[in-house]
């Protein structure tokens, strides 16, 4: 004690306790997340096959990857399907908060209809509508037996928009969640804002539109890192709905990296598409990451 | 209360321990067996395992062998095998015995002279590796069978082909009487299969084994392998509306009549069993597809990784000799609808096509498997080339076959 007082305490053990309890935490990223990024990498250029070696082939294995028309469809996929889920849920989220927001009647009851789709796994969510998309059983045979015998909705048995019929299982499962970050945004706005342009007469469309949404930045901003994740990732979904078909029509990349690596026994394949997967994300997140946080540390 | 249950707990643990060695050895044995006829098969094993004073875990992994060999491999490679475990003849088991995973069954193969018994030779030789074997085969199975549904040609109104044009040729006249002349499922492998039992069919023994045995690339582009993609031309469009994803779906469509036929392996014959049909009345089978009277050596071995403990290890080999068992051998083949894989057993139970692929084997006539030919890298290729070609209408042959050639070209 008597020697701390005398000297300045010394920097690296200001909050010592903080510190201890977090080098769990340290490590594991630095070691888990890290180490296993590096090891990744490091492998993706060698020729492993079931077992890792290193016995290194330079880039044979994107070259193939970047030849093969199986991942070509799966990088397609995953644009029209980010993209799309991006929008959509965004949109149909927003606007589902926004009429809650309208002060309604049971809004306890809708709020827990539309968030109940979360409480779902891709898996199961998958194979709801994987039912509901069957051309025998599901909408198109109701719509049959009503009368319409002409009517034709089967989005799974068709290569050309089997990944629309993943992408409304996606919004369905997803947009719930959306909706509730949406309506904590809206909670958070003052009372008094809206009292404002509704004495200087602003309609309530531009209210929303050019008031409350750029107040809203933070929320819209974990919203996106939520879905944009969600996107990324997407496997399950499709192994449940669609198992890749029909042909190669609606496969993904984390399917080909999972194929690869453990189905077809080729480590080195699955490596180099995983580090493509990091790759693309990256090329999202770093620009954006240097604008969000970079631009505020020089202000 | 927390408590109580931490101690019923501890004394449950101590309890085990304590009567573990004095009771049966628990065996945990993986593989994926889980359609109806399957899961009648490996019941017999477990059957006859349980009589020696052991217990058989059953560890199904439903999905097929594309789903749960992955979980298998990262379960050894992990550090968490069971003690035994189903793989296809062939290569896909290959690197695990390399690595030392896989315990060698050398002693018990002598004392039991598996070389003697088993035939063909080739599939102890898969088993090999430096002198030593590691895996006991337990089934012959081959994939070269067309199953057809007679109820669907008489509905039809046309005879029940007799091989593979005759059937192209039956096609209009089972889409006219609203059946789906071939079935698929959508299963990459499935389509993938399908072409391979084409080759032999259609291009003959050599250009087979030109193609997978030496990798002959020039083969592969050439005029004959074209002819195979005409054929699996045909096929595309017979099996156009064939909407079900696992075999043994698209075998219930042929068994229910729904659609003519199947290229499947004899696997197949399981199922039909099971529906209680009868061979040569119900449905008709075509080895070779009717053309080249042909069938391969695929099947399955079973693998039994290192373990630990030494009851297990004693259990394992407890386990091996009884899958070889001249008795289990004719109870779980019989079944399964496959070929025992020794010589020296009673037969006469089997019927009508199972005969027939007895016949063929004791001719000689025998191709190896695509299995033991190709990479597991390989074949996951040509599986996502050939469930694109079969899925695609607007595929040309001829691009299908450039890309084949370039696979064939890349193969080890």
């Amino acid at each position: 004690m008597t020697t701390r007082q005398n000297g300045r305490p010394s920097q690296l053990f200001r909050n010592l306790n903080a510190k201890i309890a977090s080098i769990p935490m340290v490590l594991t990223a630095l070691v888990v997340f890290l180490g296993g990024t590096a090891w990744t990498v490091l492998y993706s250029f060698t020729s492993s096959k079931l077992l890792p070696r290193l016995n290194f082939v330079g880039l044979d294995q994107y070259e193939r990857l970047w030849a093969a028309p199986r991942w070509m469809t799966a990088i397609e996929n995953l644009a029209i399907y980010g993209f799309l889920s991006l929008i959509f849920s965004l949109v149909i989220g927003f606007l589902l908060a926004a009429l809650l927001d309208q002060k309604i009647r049971f809004e306890d009851t809708f709020r827990t209809i539309f968030l109940y789709p979360f409480a779902l796994s891709f898996i199961v969510t998958g194979l709801i509508w994987q039912w509901l998309l069957n051309p025998d059983f599901g909408f198109q045979g109701v719509v049959r037996q009503l009368g319409w015998e002409s009517f034709t909705f089967n989005p799974l048995y068709n290569a050309e928009i089997v990944i629309y019929g993943i992408l409304i299982a996606g919004l369905w499962q997803g947009t719930g969640l959306v909706m509730c970050l949406m309506l904590a945004g809206l909670r958070g706005i003052d009372e008094d804002i809206w009292k404002a342009a509704r004495v200087d007469g602003i309609p309530m469309w531009k209210t929303y539109l050019f008031i409350v949404i750029p107040m809203m930045r933070p929320v819209f901003i974990t919203t996106l890192v939520i879905i944009a994740s969600g996107i990324v990732r997407v496997y399950d979904l499709v192994v449940a709905q669609t198992s890749g078909g029909p042909g190669i029509a609606s496969e993904v990349p984390a399917k080909y990296v999972y194929d690869y690596m453990f189905a077809a026994q080729n480590l080195g394949q699955g490596f180099a598409a995983s580090t493509m997967m990091l790759l693309t994300v990256a090329i999202v997140i770093v620009p954006w990451a240097y604008f969000e946080f970079g631009r505020r540390r020089h202000v | 209360m927390r408590y109580q249950f931490m101690t019923a707990a501890f004394a449950a643990t101590v309890a085990l321990q304590f009567t573990g060695p004095a009771a049966a050895t628990d065996l945990e044995v993986t593989h994926w067996w889980t359609s109806g006829g399957e899961a009648a098969a490996v019941s017999e094993f477990a059957k006859a395992f349980n009589a020696t004073g052991n217990k058989w875990v059953d560890g199904a992994i439903a999905g097929g062998g594309n789903t749960a060999r992955p979980v298998m491999i990262s379960r050894i490679t992990g550090g968490d095998p069971m003690a035994a475990t189903q793989f296809n003849h062939g290569r896909q088991a290959e690197e695990l015995v390399e690595a030392g995973l896989m315990r060698d069954l050398t002693d018990l193969a002598t004392k039991e002279k598996w070389a003697e018994i088993v035939r063909p030779k080739s599939l102890l030789d898969g088993c090999t590796l430096d002198g030593k074997i590691y895996c006991a085969p337990i089934n012959i199975h081959s994939w070269q069978w067309l199953w057809l549904s007679n109820k669907a040609f008489e509905e039809a109104g046309v005879p029940v082909p007799k091989n593979w044009d005759e059937f192209v040729a039956a096609a209009p006249a089972l889409e006219k009487a609203g059946k789906i002349p071939l079935a698929i499922g959508g299963q990459p492998w499935q389509n993938s299969g399908a072409f391979n039992v084409l080759i032999p069919a259609i291009a003959g023994k050599d250009v087979f084994l030109k193609v997978y045995q030496d990798k002959d690339a020039e083969v592969a582009a050439g005029p004959e392998i074209a002819k195979v993609f005409k054929a699996a031309d045909d096929a595309r469009k017979m099996a156009a509306k064939s909407n079900v994803q696992d075999w043994n779906q698209a075998t219930n469509l042929v068994i229910t009549g729904q659609a003519g036929g199947q290229i499947m392996g004899d696997w197949a014959q399981g199922e039909f069993q099971v529906a209680g049909q009868v061979a040569g009345e119900d449905y008709t089978c075509l080895p070779g597809l009717g053309v080249n009277e042909l069938i391969s050596t695929d099947g399955d071995a079973f693998y039994f990784p290192k373990l630990d403990d030494p009851e297990k290890t004693k259990a394992q080999e407890v386990l091996a000799s009884t899958m070889l068992n001249p008795k289990t051998q004719v109870a779980f083949n019989l079944k399964k609808g496959s070929v025992p894989v020794r010589a020296d057993v009673d037969l006469t139970a089997a019927n009508d096509c199972m005969k027939k692929g007895l016949d063929i084997l004791a001719k000689g006539n025998v191709i190896p498997a695509v299995n033991q030919l190709n990479t597991e890298d390989t074949n996951n290729q040509l599986n996502d080339l050939f469930v694109e070609f079969f899925k695609t209408p607007s595929m040309t042959p001829e691009d299908a076959q450039k890309r084949y050639a370039d696979i064939i070209a890349a193969a080890e």
